[in-house]
């Protein structure tokens, strides 16, 4: 027998590497009869690794990757929908769709997730508000289970099992496949509205104000700003540009679609990284300056408005050695007063954060472990190296946000402990109940799910 | 059951659990992740009034009996906190004996006793130790060592010897399961004060507890091969490491 080595595994967050046998097996075949050789630590599958924290890690057990390339990837342009593999990613999806004038229906702040990982953390967007999460725009999947056998469900089809799919974190089984909905476009530029805004109440007031008039809303906030500029924001409003939106040249053209990379961090980074309160406050002060004051119709490309961050490959090499980790939660609506104390509390503690972004969900779905809530959500980085006490900061923040009702997304957690997820998720154990039947021998395991005690009941 | 995003582990482990340096390390440990404290030792009621003043609302300690002198028992141990509290996080390890030097030199069963407890025994914690984190495939082990096994002394013959010896083996044994996702820690103190050396006369640059297990965190999070408390002691040891036998015989080291 061949003696497999460890690999050594981390999330986008590049905090607390482990070491697990990471296969790649081809075919359906194959990978089911890779589980059998899955030990006592499980089998779980990852997909492009870009959860910040622990969810696509299996430490001690086995890794399963899936094959990427459009290569199999089935477009019914006359029903609006594709069947893809699950280990393709919305950016490889991307490249073939638009051209055909088809647009995924959610597309999270990256295109480097696979459409398997997109089910398992249900992903949502910034059209939340209007369409929902990913989970939605699935007709139907294949779900491998820890059995070897693979099974079809959909909302309609064994809906308990395809609920605890979405959402699920890669813990009832691997998508083998997905069906899923796709959005028509005229073009692939996005029409979009910016708004630069003094300081929180007028955002909130805005946001609340504004977003249902478009598909797409979200707000840059300074975490930096402090007294009467605390909240100080740019607000992005944006629609998939019409045909008659474009000048005549990009007209000859709608659907051309070309997504590039600038550039990639290089490893050469210091071990502290390059992200401190000075920089950081260098960055936004100039950021929220150069933004204009209200523009109206400014046609942009779909990675630039959807997912900026993309043009700088590795960029979480800029946070160096000790990494960055990821906050995400959900208040709802009604809580104001505490999305607001979490901010203070942030700007106090001098937390730098770059990447703070604020933007208001509509309801939510019938996954039992699915984030997204009718409310406000705030997702900000942190260098996890910043500073002592960050973790008794978030720990204290996790209790503001669970006392207003609200919860923490998992598949950007890397800090939380089993009672957030327990008070978060009210539903944990009807979850682990379908889960549970579909895999009676804890054959799918994560570091997420131990962390979180997520299989613990 | 896993280290979360800052390095706050969730079950820690101190083997030597009554030692002062071995539980000033566990309280720095303790965030709001930590869910277990396993104090391992050989004086399980001592062990026990330890425990209560680490437990809380949040926190169960659990005390076994371990005994360096022991090594049948070491696997037993460690695979069965693993199997009641799960994925163990870190593992320290501050049990040791510092001897009278003295009576070390003179008495063969003396001697013998020291290397047995602080070297043999250790040596077998450790890999015990060791292959259940290896298993996991995470988690972190801290090795008390000493600027003793750094050059040995005349006042400190067969202490010093124990932790070079010990030292030693961290090193190799850091450098050997880095592969399996299992980071080793080597602090070495200075003199500290503690009830191990309650009533002999302290050496230059003495040190607390506390200091050692802040260091020794510290080190723990960035994932240090090596920490020094204090940290002056490693320049100066760059030093003192190489001075001809002559000199290094009539320094003033306490």
């Amino acid at each position: 027998m061949a003696v497999l080595m460890g690999e050594r595994i981390s999330g986008w967050g590049c905090t607390a590497p482990v070491v697990a046998t990471v296969e790649q097996p081809t075919g359906t075949a194959a990978l089911a009869g890779a589980l059998g050789r899955a030990g006592p630590r499980g089998a779980l599958v990852r997909g492009l690794g870009r959860s910040y924290g622990d969810a696509a890690q299996n430490s001690g057990g086995l890794v399963l990757r899936l094959p990427s390339g459009t290569a199999e990837i089935v477009l019914d342009a006359a029903a609006g929908t594709v069947v893809v593999p699950g280990g393709v990613s919305l950016g490889e999806l991307l490249r073939l769709v638009v051209g055909h004038g088809f647009f995924v229906t959610v597309l999270p702040g990256t295109m480097h997730v696979t459409v398997g990982g997109a089910i398992a953390s249900d992903i949502h967007g910034k059209n939340h508000h209007r369409d929902g999460s990913f989970g939605r725009s699935v007709v139907s999947l294949r779900l491998l289970l820890a059995d070897g056998s693979v099974v079809q469900v959909g909302p309609q089809q064994r809906p308990e099992l395809f609920w605890a799919t979405v959402g699920g974190m890669g813990l009832t089984g691997i998508v083998v496949d997905a069906t899923l909905r796709l959005l028509a476009i005229e073009t692939s530029r996005m029409s979009v509205d910016t708004t630069r805004l003094g300081d929180l109440d007028t955002l909130m007031a805005t946001m609340a104000d504004s977003d249902h008039r478009y598909r797409y809303s979200v707000a840059w906030i300074d975490l930096v700003a402090k007294g009467i500029h605390l909240g100080r924001s740019i607000l992005t409003n944006g629609d998939h540009a019409t045909l008659d939106q474009l000048g005549r040249r990009a007209a000859s053209a709608p659907l051309r679609y070309q997504p590039r990379q600038l550039v990639t961090v290089p490893p050469l980074i210091p071990p502290g990284g390059l992200l401190n309160h000075a920089s950081v406050a260098a960055f936004n002060e100039l950021w929220f300056r150069k933004s204009p004051r209200h523009e109206v119709g400014q046609l942009q490309p779909i990675g630039f408005y959807f997912c900026p961050l993309d043009l700088v490959g590795r960029w979480n090499r800029f946070y160096g050695r000790a990494g960055l980790l990821q906050y995400q939660f959900v208040v709802p609506f009604g809580e104001e007063t505490t999305l607001r104390k979490v901010i203070e509390r942030l700007v106090d503690s001098g937390t730098a954060s770059f990447l703070a972004v604020l933007k208001r969900f509509g309801p939510s779905n019938p996954a039992p472990l699915s984030f997204p809530t009718l409310g406000w959500t705030l997702a900000l980085d942190v260098p996890a190296g910043a500073r002592h006490g960050l973790g008794e900061m978030l720990h204290e923040l996790d209790h503001l946000v669970l006392d207003a009702g609200g919860r923490h997304y998992l598949a950007k957690d890397s800090h939380a402990t089993p009672d957030v997820v327990r008070r978060g998720y009210p539903r944990l154990d009807e979850w682990r109940g379908v889960r549970d039947s579909v895999d009676p021998q804890g054959l799918w395991h994560s570091d997420l799910a131990r962390r979180l005690g997520l299989l613990e009941g | 059951m896993m280290d979360n995003s800052l390095g706050e582990p969730q079950v820690i482990v101190l083997l030597g659990g009554t030692s002062d340096i071995g539980l000033a390390i566990g309280r720095e440990l303790l965030s709001p992740a930590t869910r277990t404290v396993v104090l391992c030792c050989r004086d399980v009621a001592a062990g026990r009034q330890a425990a209560a003043e680490l437990a809380s609302a949040t926190v169960t300690v659990d005390v076994r009996a371990f005994d360096a002198r022991q090594p049948a028992g070491h696997a037993e141990l460690m695979s069965s906190i693993a199997a009641t509290h799960g994925d163990i996080d870190v593992v320290v390890h501050a049990a040791g004996l510092l001897g009278d030097d003295d009576v070390a030199t003179a008495d063969p069963l003396a001697a013998f006793e020291l290397a047995e407890v602080n070297f043999a025994g250790a040596l077998s914690a450790l890999v015990a130790a060791s292959n259940v984190l290896r298993a996991q495939g995470h988690g972190s082990i801290v090795v008390l060592s000493s600027v003793a096994g750094e050059r040995v002394r005349a006042a400190n013959t067969v202490y010093g010897a124990t932790k070079a010896g010990l030292d030693g083996f961290a090193q190799g044994l850091g450098d050997r399961i880095a592969a399996d996702g299992v980071h080793v820690l080597i602090v070495r103190p200075g003199f500290v004060h503690s009830s191990m050396t309650e009533g002999r006369p302290a050496a230059p640059l003495a040190t607390t507890p506390e200091h050692v297990a802040a260091v020794a965190v510290r080190g723990l999070r960035q994932r240090r091969r090596i920490v020094w408390a204090p940290a002056t002691l490693r320049p100066l040891f760059s030093v003192l490491r190489h001075l001809p036998a002559p000199v290094w015989r009539r320094l003033p080291l306490g």
